[in-house]
């Protein structure tokens, strides 16, 4: 019996508002497999890792239901409202929700899960087709108005266990909102997450994904953005402490003459493997698009990022630039890098660029030269490095202090 | 200030250097006692800015043969990192731009690590914002300059300044500063000037690296040396640089010649 057959066959039965989600995804994955080395995106992935993410019992049918650590936490948010989402199930009927947010009731839900439900078998990555076979609850929030709150979404993996989960988020027109997501898994855990953001007409969203596992930990996570005209996304996601991390970002303009920023950072230490693949895509014309990817790559692990952009016919004077800007702070560590752009549009401007590199000897020497440690001048560049992209964090962000642990512990 | 303790800060016997297996220093020899000002001239690629940076143990170049006696200790033997904390400064010619360092944070941990080894208390944020403020006087910098990140975005004249506020808040014994007068208007010479006469004292030493008189109008050197191919070949007073400002370092080769033909 192969992996696939096995694996499916074992989930748990399908229920609930995607039951027929979840059947799709699984015929599909039956009908085509599980991630092989012969499948290009997944070629570089460490099938050793990921295949103890196929063989962990899913959460439903665990009985192993003790929580394995202590889950990473930070204090409430100043203002704002945050919303954990828990492997037992979330019921968020009860929550007082601040003006502005609010659940998508069960009526709209099934409408926008009818209309999408083949496409969203069809046209999802199979690392999407894994979560919709696995996931049986959804959160659906609207928001909507000038002055939402800032959102904070917890979802913790902290079970010897295998656990999915799905948000979905619509945005309404000419809303203003700040959303951190922040997901954490502890060791043997396995995360299977996706988010789906569907950003109306004049709407700016700035969003944080601050991922982080430990020791054993695996996770899949899925971002899949629809953003209408006039609209600004601006996107900021660490990645951390996994020993499998496979993110995969995905950005639609609908009809173009939108704004996205895409900010991303990825540490891999010891012998994790992160990876994230983005993909952008225009579908209108004046759309434009600033992606900056760092990794920080030290002792024997890897770090890879493929970044896809593409420009149809459609899409005239689309402005994009890509910069992937990689650290290797060890000979034993690697880093795979690969903008793969495909334009068909003839009036448009696409830059990219990618730099592997080490910390410079002139801005260590300078450090020194002031009576500055190695240790500390390697911890201070290393958080220089980092600054750019966390600066961009949303403002509540910065109480999660597991982020200050990471700046503080850099590996040499 | 010329102090009568004639123990030697810095001595530099016959230091032959390398980098990439080019032979940059060719026996240097230099003294350097307590209180006192040095200047060294000399062309472009006369191996001034080398001599700078082989005191401060830049990782590029090696040490073919000779000495650094700093205090009594062999410089060779110390990291940069240890040079610094007992006291050796290089004011940058080209200050380095760090992205996301705060300068402020930069200053601080520096000056924590010069004064554990002056057996001094560490300063916390607060004690070390009193004292940052006082030594931004010196150089007449507004604080802003230490929120921003380390010399990104400075101008010329602006880095320049930072080097000085660096040399006040660590208090080296031995400053060397490789060519501070470089790309500064003349308000921003006076100033960098001022600083540096300000830190001078009686039990430290000062070595400028300059092309030009100028700065020694403000900074008047107790000796002035042209080096040239890698080695010192003349020392004097002032009037050796009001000297080489009126006829060029090609008059200090053909003084030479004339010596040896004599």
């Amino acid at each position: 019996m192969s992996l696939s057959i096995e694996w499916v066959k074992n989930l748990p039965q399908p229920k609930g508002i995607l039951r027929e989600i979840q059947i799709n995804a699984r015929d599909s994955i039956l009908k085509e497999g599980l991630p092989t080395k012969n499948i290009e995106s997944w070629r570089l992935t460490n099938f050793e890792k990921l295949d103890r993410f196929f063989h962990l019992p899913h959460y439903l049918s665990s009985i192993n239901k003790k929580a394995s650590s202590e889950t990473i936490s930070a204090p409430k948010p100043n203002s704002g409202i945050r919303l954990i989402i828990k492997q037992d199930g979330h019921n968020f009927e009860d929550t007082n929700l601040p003006l502005g947010i609010q659940l998508l009731n069960n009526k709209s839900l099934e409408k926008h899960l009818n209309n999408n439900k083949y496409a969203e078998t069809e046209k999802s990555s199979l690392q999407e087709k894994i979560n919709h076979a696995l996931t049986s609850q959804i959160l659906a929030l609207k928001i909507s108005g000038e002055k939402v709150p800032p959102i904070e979404l917890v979802v913790d993996c902290n079970y010897d266990s295998l656990f999915a989960s799905k948000i979905l988020i619509f945005i309404e027109e000419n809303t203003k909102c700040e959303l951190l997501l922040v997901s954490s898994g502890s060791n043997n855990s396995a995360n299977s997450q996706l988010l789906e953001l569907h950003i109306g007409k004049n709407a700016e969203v700035k969003h944080g994904w601050i991922s982080i596992g430990e020791k054993n930990s695996i996770w899949l996570g899925n971002l899949s953005v629809r953003q209408e005209v006039d609209s600004n996304y601006r996107l900021t996601s660490i990645q951390s402490g996994w020993d499998l991390c496979r993110f995969e970002p995905k950005i639609i303009q609908l009809n173009g003459k939108a704004k996205t920023l895409i900010k991303s950072l990825q540490f891999s230490r010891d012998k994790q493997q992160l990876a994230t693949h983005s993909y952008v895509r225009f579908d209108g014309a004046e759309g434009s698009l600033d992606q900056l990817q760092k990794s920080i790559s030290s002792d024997n692990s890897h770090s890879i990022f493929n970044g896809a952009i593409e420009v149809p016919r459609v899409a005239q004077k689309t402005n994009a630039a890509q910069l992937s800007r990689n650290l290797l702070m060890s000979k034993k560590a690697r880093i795979d890098t690969k903008p793969e752009l495909e334009i068909i549009a003839d009036d448009v401007r696409c830059a990219h660029g990618a730099t592997i590199s080490q910390l410079q000897e002139d801005e260590l020497f300078y450090l020194k030269s002031r009576g500055i440690s190695h240790k500390q001048a390697t911890k201070l560049l290393l958080r220089g490095y980092c600054q750019e992209i966390l600066n961009t964090l949303p403002v509540e962000a910065k109480r999660w202090k597991v982020l200050q642990s990471l700046l503080d512990d850099p590996k040499e | 200030m010329v102090s009568n303790n004639k123990k030697p800060i810095l001595e530099i016997r016959n230091l032959h250097a390398n980098i990439d297996d080019k032979t940059i220093l060719n026996g240097v020899n230099l003294t350097v006692n307590p209180g006192e000002i040095h200047a060294i001239m000399g062309r472009n690629g006369s191996g001034k800015s080398t001599l700078s940076k082989i005191i401060a143990g830049h990782p590029a170049y090696t040490i073919t043969s000779g000495k650094i006696i700093f205090n009594g200790q062999n410089l060779e033997d110390m990291e940069p990192e240890d040079r610094a904390r007992n006291g050796v400064f290089l004011g940058f010619q080209y200050p380095i731009e760090i992205p996301g360092v705060s300068n402020l944070e930069f200053l601080r941990v520096a000056t924590n690590s010069r004064r554990i080894n002056q057996g001094k208390a560490e300063l916390d944020t607060f004690e070390f914002e009193d004292l940052v403020n006082d030594r931004l006087q010196v150089v007449q910098m507004s604080s802003e300059f230490l929120s921003r990140s380390v010399n990104e975005g400075f101008s010329g004249g602006e880095k320049k300044r930072n080097e000085i506020l660096q040399m006040a808040l660590l208090e080296p014994i031995v400053a060397i500063l490789d060519e501070t007068d470089s790309g500064l208007d003349i308000d921003a010479l006076k100033i960098v000037a001022s600083g540096v006469k300000k830190l001078s004292n009686p039990d430290s030493a000062t070595i400028l690296i300059t092309h030009y008189q100028r700065l020694l109008n403000e900074i008047i050197p107790d000796y002035v040396h042209v080096m040239d191919e890698g080695t010192i070949r003349q020392t004097g007073g002032k009037e050796l640089a009001i000297e080489l400002e009126k006829s060029g370092y090609e008059w200090v080769k053909s003084e030479l010649n004339q010596s040896i033909d004599r």
